[in-house]
């Protein structure tokens, strides 16, 4: 049996690395918004198999090796194979609601893709029905495979691009089916176990590699830049954060000037484009040491800061290709902080384009941070003259897939807070953001900052801010104190000069703007009369898109979406309306209700042949409700402690996976116990499995209501700590939390093996159901709630699940005795 | 004549009348649905009138939205949707713009028959097709070849003589041809080339739809004054005003 459990973590921890490359691979190809709709379909295949195996369990289950030999091996072969059909499919998720053939292409997508899941899903729920008398011991080797498989794809994706990584993980399903067929009786069978091995040692060789390279849609930055003649792809480098491509074009250069005055005739030099997943470019713009080449820097609303200060101390959120720190250089900053998270762009500008760059990262003035921009900003005790956060929208990487919405920790209400309180006095915060129409993310930014400044006590935040706008890009700079006198001049100078709209200034008359970037209304500086003034909630609520200020328990600075515009948007799709719409939340929302509709076909098929089949007892409903309770709630629990941790461990991959192997490392050891404490409560109760279950989930739901009120406090205290310190009191926090959540659901499992084996399979194909809605259905919550109100939700159906625990068919003891 | 020859006459009249009518039927697919696409289009933009500062678009615009043959300009696999008021892809990432967003522009851009006018980024040259029908002439640059060859090809096939296309790079424009009355700048640009100001006349008009491909979010004009001052003005194609209640 041993030999099953690690064949079992083998295809476990294959199936969770397999979930985060395809995450991987298709925010490459398409947008991370459909990355996630497309993820969540695909594990649907869990539960799909789970059904699969309810149905033919009698005709599977004594056929256990070989099905899981078959399955693990179709896993092995599913996982580059499918990847490198799904790329043949011509879908353009940009033309959804315009074509409706897109939405075929959808579905072959998602059928494509969840056969490996599907194959694996085999395997597992297999297992476990097979071995019900050691359910907790094949459950505990099931979750410490997902949580080596976590761990180990961050660590695949530091070394191999990831198109190259399926092959390799196929190699699991290769061997897991050799352990099993070593395990027979019989020589041929052990030579086949061999045999089997060995082909999956040897698989990635032989598998072709220049298959899998995901097909950048035709539509994404990258694609585009390299149409021009001459251009191409001069460097790249990978790693878990993303897929970095560094583009020359030499004929038609970048010219990449955010929000270029108009006024100004001077040209961008040369410049390298950095695409980091196919979009999204960052330039490094040539320096030769000649500074009246970079004259165009001084026409950015971004430059706005310099004219006020002389000689500032300057942090750099969100360094990039070097643009903002080039311009503080050039404007003579003291001394530059430049902070980037991803640490192969460090090195591609300062190393492998050192020369081409000017050596910009290498200058005595610069310092570099290769960290997450809020991490840092909480952990520096440096006071700075001028915090600069150009374009810059942090995406935080998602573990377990699924989100259609990023989470930001840069633009809340307490990293603005944050970043005011390490404003030198005289000091300016400057945030530049690309201009929508009508304004959105600029009035949210400005109400967050208000926000922000009234938390840290200050009487009159209109005093210390101003609103600037060019055709498109606005920069709102707060500053630690009153704008004086000279300050509004220069600030009046520096925008007529540029033929810049000034859309805030403490004193603004009316007439004095919108004069040169004419709005069909002044929607921005009305806009930020309203939130600096009392009616600001009344405003909010009255605006068509949600502006209310991001937290930290509700970071979602890019959702805008109301319910309410959705009409009025869709009546105007042929006016050219659908722009307007956000499409983060619209995927979140469908991708939930596709996942709905497909569960709930994939739970109800097998119970209506399970009634009719089974004798009395079986409480087909006591069963669901238990299950789809606790499948909710394991992963509730995991991502909104993944989110909490993400700020506390200060990076969101390391932090993603910290967080989901502790919990799956604890929960298996959890459920390797569940089975000796069970027997251990047997003389207290009537079963000793609903005891534990109960005591379990009194100590989640105590435990968890503690986090929620003293981690904030706990986290404030440890603001200093560091990286090791911060792991450890991470798994220490997490320990208590899941080694009780690794109970309740091997026990219930175990429950049924004793009296409705038959139910096994159909369990886990609610779980595995259940466990893609619980990641919608998560983020839903937490841009609704926060984060906070998704532990309670969790707390609350761990509860749920013990009160229905009793009810789950189980083996009378006393007709035991009897017999 | 005799019975026989006029009835052999009457004969092959018929016939003819009813060939004539076979020929006549297979236009009509698509003119009748480029007359469906004008009226919504007409529709669309009474329902917009504020928006776009009037109550219809320019009479002479909708009536060369109603003959220029749309389908000709978008690839085989998408002529069954030609006259519909969607984007379409035409390769290389990118796309024919949706018709009535293609009729806004043109009608802000106010040009006459006397005018000149400059487009970078030909795409599929039904933009240039449309200006050509009532400018005096259209210059336009376009910087993947491909395009530009297939789109001059096709606007010569026809009969748009006062077209030009060329190959290039658009930000300096073109230099030997301006002034230009108008100009359209459909290819994304990271930011307004000065050189591209400097060729508009004083009292033009610089159309650039901004947004993505397949989404247009608001239509940049740029207008300078006959002291050769610019002002941007930012129109959202669509009727929409962001604060619930008025205001």
């Amino acid at each position: 049996m041993i030999a099953v459990g690690l064949a079992v973590s083998l295809i476990s921890m294959a199936l969770l690395g397999h979930e985060i490359l395809l995450m991987r691979l298709l925010s490459i190809a398409q947008w991370h918004h459909f990355a996630g709709m497309i993820i969540s379909l695909a594990l649907l295949g869990l539960g799909a198999a789970g059904t699969f195996n309810t149905l033919f369990q009698k005709w599977l289950i004594p056929r256990f090796h070989r099905v899981f030999c078959l399955n693990a091996l179709l896993f092995g072969l599913a996982l580059p194979a499918t990847v490198g059909a799904a790329r043949l499919v011509p879908l353009n998720p940009l033309e959804i609601l315009w074509d409706p053939r897109q939405w075929l292409y959808l579905l072959q997508t998602y059928l494509i893709l969840l056969l490996p899941f599907f194959f694996g899903g085999n395997c597992l729920s297999l297992a476990l029905a097979r071995f019900k008398e050691n359910i907790h011991r094949i459950y505990f080797f099931d979750l410490l495979g997902a949580g080596a498989g976590a761990l180990g794809i961050v660590v695949l994706l530091f070394v191999l691009p990831p198109w190259e990584c399926p092959p390799i993980l196929s190699m699991a399903g290769f061997a897991a089916a050799g352990l099993v067929l070593l395990n027979e009786r019989g020589r041929r069978c052990r030579m086949a176990g061999i045999f089997t091995i060995l082909c999956g040692a040897v698989f990635p060789l032989i598998w072709p590699q220049g298959g899998a390279f995901p097909n950048v849609s035709p539509y994404k930055g990258l694609s585009a830049a390299l149409l021009a003649p001459g251009a191409r792809i001069v460097a790249e480098r990978t790693s878990p954060l993303g897929w970095l491509a560094v583009v020359e074009s030499p004929v038609i250069p970048f010219r990449h000037a955010p929000g270029m005055s108009l006024q100004c005739t001077a040209e961008p030099p040369a410049q390298l484009g950095i695409f980091v997943d196919g979009d999204s470019m960052s330039p490094i713009t040539r320096f030769d040491g000649d500074l009246s080449s970079l004259a165009f820097l001084d026409c950015l609303t971004s430059a706005l800061p310099f004219h006020l200060l002389k000689n500032p101390r300057v942090l750099v959120l969100g360094a990039g290709g070097g643009m903002d720190v080039l311009t503080a250089k050039v404007n003579g900053a003291g001394t530059v902080d430049a902070v980037e998270l991803d640490a192969n762009v460090i090195s591609l500008v300062g190393d492998t384009f050192g020369e081409y760059s000017g050596r910009l990262y290498g200058d005595e003035k610069v310092r570099l941070h290769a960290a997450e921009a809020r991490s840092f900003l909480s952990r520096t005790d440096t006071t700075f003259d001028l915090i600069q956060v150009s374009l810059l929208d942090s995406f935080t990487a998602s573990a377990t897939g699924g989100h259609a919405l990023s989470e930001s920790y840069l633009y809340t209400v307490e990293a603005l807070t944050d970043a005011y309180r390490r404003l030198a006095p005289g000091g300016c915060l400057a945030v530049t953001r690309w201009l929508k129409v009508p304004p959105r993310d600029s009035l949210k930014l400005f109400a967050t900052a208000v926000r922000a400044l009234d938390r840290s006590g200050v009487a009159s935040p209109q005093g210390q801010m101003a609103l600037i706008r060019s055709w498109s890009t606005t920069t709102l700079l707060v500053k630690k104190g009153e704008l004086s006198g000279k300050d509004l001049e220069r600030i009046r100078d520096f925008c007529a000069e540029r033929a810049f709209d000034i859309d805030f200034r403490p004193g603004l008359e009316p007439g004095e703007t919108n004069r040169f970037n004419v709005l069909d209304e002044p929607y921005l500086s009305e806009g930020a009369q309203a939130l600096i003034g009392e009616r600001r909630e009344e405003f909010m609520e009255r605006y068509k898109f949600a502006i209310e200020p991001a937290t930290d328990d509700r970071p979602y600075f890019l959702h805008f979406f109301k319910w309410r515009t959705l009409p009025e948007i869709l009546s105007a799709r042929g006016r050219g309306g659908l722009p307007l719409m956000e499409w983060g939340y619209p995927v979140l929302v469908m991708t939930l209700i596709q996942a709905v509709a497909l569960s709930l076909a994939l739970i109800l098929v097998p119970l209506f042949f399970l009634e009719r089949e089974r004798s009395a007892g079986m409480n087909g409903g006591r069963i669901a409700v238990y299950f789809s309770a606790l499948g909710l709630a394991f992963l509730f629990m995991e991502m909104a402690f993944i989110q909490k941790l993400i700020l506390f461990l200060g990076h969101p991959i390391y932090a993603a996976s910290v967080v989901v192997t502790g919990f799956l490392v604890f929960a298996g050891l959890g459920s390797r116990c569940a089975a000796v404490l069970s027997r251990a409560m047997t003389p207290y109760g009537p079963n000793g499995n609903v005891l534990t279950i109960l005591a379990a989930a009194a100590v989640i739901v105590i435990v968890s209501i503690l986090y929620v009120i003293f981690i904030p406090g706990l986290f404030g205290r440890l603001a200093s700590a560091g990286d090791p310190v911060r792991i450890v009191v991470s798994l220490v926090l997490i320990a208590p939390l899941a080694f009780p959540m690794g109970m309740p659901f091997p026990l219930g499992l175990k429950m049924l093996g004793e009296s409705q084996p038959a139910c096994i399979p159909w369990a886990w194909a609610i779980n595995g159901c259940t466990s893609v809605l619980a990641t919608l259905l998560a983020s839903l919550l937490a841009i609704h709630l926060g984060f906070s109100a998704v532990v309670i939700f969790a707390a609350a159906l761990y509860g749920v699940a013990a009160l229905s625990a009793p009810g789950l068919p189980h083996r009378n003891p006393a007709a035991n005795m009897r017999e | 004549m005799s019975r026989k020859s006029t009835g052999a006459f009457l004969v092959i009249l018929l016939l003819s009348m009813a060939a004539g009518g076979v020929v006549g039927a297979a236009d009509d697919p698509y003119d009748a649905a480029r007359a469906k696409m004008v009226r919504e289009i007409e529709d669309d933009a009474r329902r917009t009138s504020e928006r776009i500062g009037k109550t219809a678009l320019d009479p002479r615009v909708m009536e060369i939205m109603a003959r220029v043959p749309r389908h000709e300009f978008v690839p085989a696999a998408e002529r069954t949707y030609a006259y519909e008021n969607r984007p379409l892809p035409i390769g290389y990432g990118q796309t024919i713009s949706q018709p009535y967003i293609v009729a806004v522009m043109t009608d802000l851009l106010e040009v006459g028959s006397e005018s000149t006018v400059l487009e970078v980024g030909t795409g599929s040259g039904y933009q240039a097709a449309i200006l050509a029908e009532y400018v005096r002439s259209v210059y336009s640059i376009e910087i993947i070849e491909e395009l530009a060859e297939s789109a001059a090809e096709r606007l010569k096939r026809l009969g748009y003589d006062n077209v030009r296309v060329r190959t290039g790079d658009g930000y300096h424009g073109w230099k030997e041809h301006a002034p230009f009355d108008g100009i359209v700048v459909t290819a994304a640009a990271g930011h307004i080339p000065p050189p591209l100001l400097d060729q508009l006349k004083p009292g033009g008009r610089m159309i650039i739809p901004v947004g993505g491909p397949f989404f247009v979010q608001q239509l940049m004009l740029v207008e300078k004054d006959e002291q050769g001052k610019t002002r941007t003005r930012q129109i959202l194609p669509v009727a929409f005003v962001p604060l619930t209640g008025g205001h």
